[in-house]
């Protein structure tokens, strides 16, 4: 198969950035460092051969006991060129913070709520991180795999 | 059939009596029920419950389906949904309430004006149903007090209205020192 014009340009754009790519029935995966994520996702929206327009979803992947930890995950959608690629971002435990990617695609202002929401990654240049389907006063980040699965901590009446 | 007949016979010949006799009720030829007050008022609330739908979650189809023409809650009286919960006192619950939602079902409920009954529609609403998670309120009788369970995911239609009559059993049999019932035992709100 044919390596994909996406994962080309961006391993000749980015070579540092880049830490892996592959490639399955068509659908394309990059794994990169998350440094640079904003000028690569700018990069994707706007080169004339990519033009990914449409941010379909962001999403997080907690590898408890993996160095690193988090994995931020962008899936992008091409409406020119009918093409989808997946974006993974690695971010560790330690520093666990990524730069935003609203000022590219407004869509990930509510999806970088819920990420901050469930499993505490920062999103720097977020204009307004704050919870989005948790409380105000909510402790912890529930979507953690070491968060207790029997852990309540409900607004008002008993704990059960 | 037979139970129509019996009943009409039975008034046919208390009309018949009445007018062979010679006391008061005479004068008052058939005109007059005589009952407890307490009962009357009772009968008149299980026929005429005006509803709060609290609809959160899936529950809601299925909720439409028994209002609706099909399995029609109105054939039971309770026909009107408010949407503001001063002009209601059926409070039903639908679906799957939240932490972060308690606080409103419970002001909803302390801003009913009483008497006021709950329906907790669904098994989410009975006990949580299988959201046993850190975000589901496990049962709304952890915040208010309910007085019917239909549990279900969803409950059929039937369920539902099964569960109406037998409330409406409940309303029969209250005593007016039931009432008030007061605040939701809930701490804060």
């Amino acid at each position: 198969m044919d390596e994909s014009v996406t994962l080309k340009k961006l391993a000749q754009k980015f070579p540092d950035a880049v830490v892996g790519t592959h490639r399955f029935r068509g659908d394309d995966t990059v794994i990169v460092t998350k440094d640079k994520i904003r000028d690569i996702c700018f990069f994707l929206r706007d080169d004339p051969d990519l033009l990914y327009n449409f941010m379909m979803d962001l999403t997080v992947v907690d590898y408890l006991g993996r160095e690193p930890r988090f994995e931020v995950v962008y899936h992008l959608y091409s409406l020119a060129h009918n093409q989808r690629v997946r974006l993974k971002a690695l971010v560790p435990e330690s520093d666990l913070t990524i730069d935003s990617v609203v000022p590219v695609w407004i869509a990930a202002d509510w999806f970088e709520r819920e990420a901050y929401d469930m499993y505490g990654v920062v999103f720097q240049g977020h204009p307004n991180l704050r919870r989005i389907l948790l409380y105000e006063g909510f402790e912890g980040h529930p979507l953690r795999k070491d968060y207790p699965l029997k852990k309540r901590q409900p607004l008002i009446g008993p704990v059960n | 059939m037979g139970l129509k007949l019996s009943r009409w016979q039975v008034t046919r010949d208390l009309v018949a009596r009445q007018k062979e006799s010679t006391g008061p009720e005479r004068l008052l030829d058939g005109s007059v029920i005589l009952t407890r007050l307490e009962a009357a008022v009772n009968w008149a609330r299980k026929y005429s419950f005006f509803l709060y739908p609290f609809v959160t979650a899936c529950c809601g189809m299925e909720f439409m389906s028994v209002a609706g023409p099909r399995y029609d809650l109105d054939r039971f009286g309770a026909a009107l949904p408010r949407f503001s919960p001063r002009q209601a006192d059926l409070l039903m619950v639908v679906g799957t309430i939240s932490h972060k939602q308690a606080p409103i079902l419970v002001k909803v409920y302390n801003q009913m004006a009483e008497p006021k009954w709950v329906f907790a529609f669904g098994v989410c609403a009975v006990s949580g149903g299988f959201y046993d998670n850190y975000s589901v309120v496990q049962g709304i009788d952890t915040l208010i007090p309910v007085d019917i369970y239909v549990p279900g995911c969803p409950p059929r239609p039937e369920m539902v209205l099964d569960g109406l009559l037998q409330l409406q059993q409940k309303v029969k049999e209250e005593r007016w020192s039931d009432w008030p019932r007061g605040e939701a035992p809930v701490s804060r709100c």
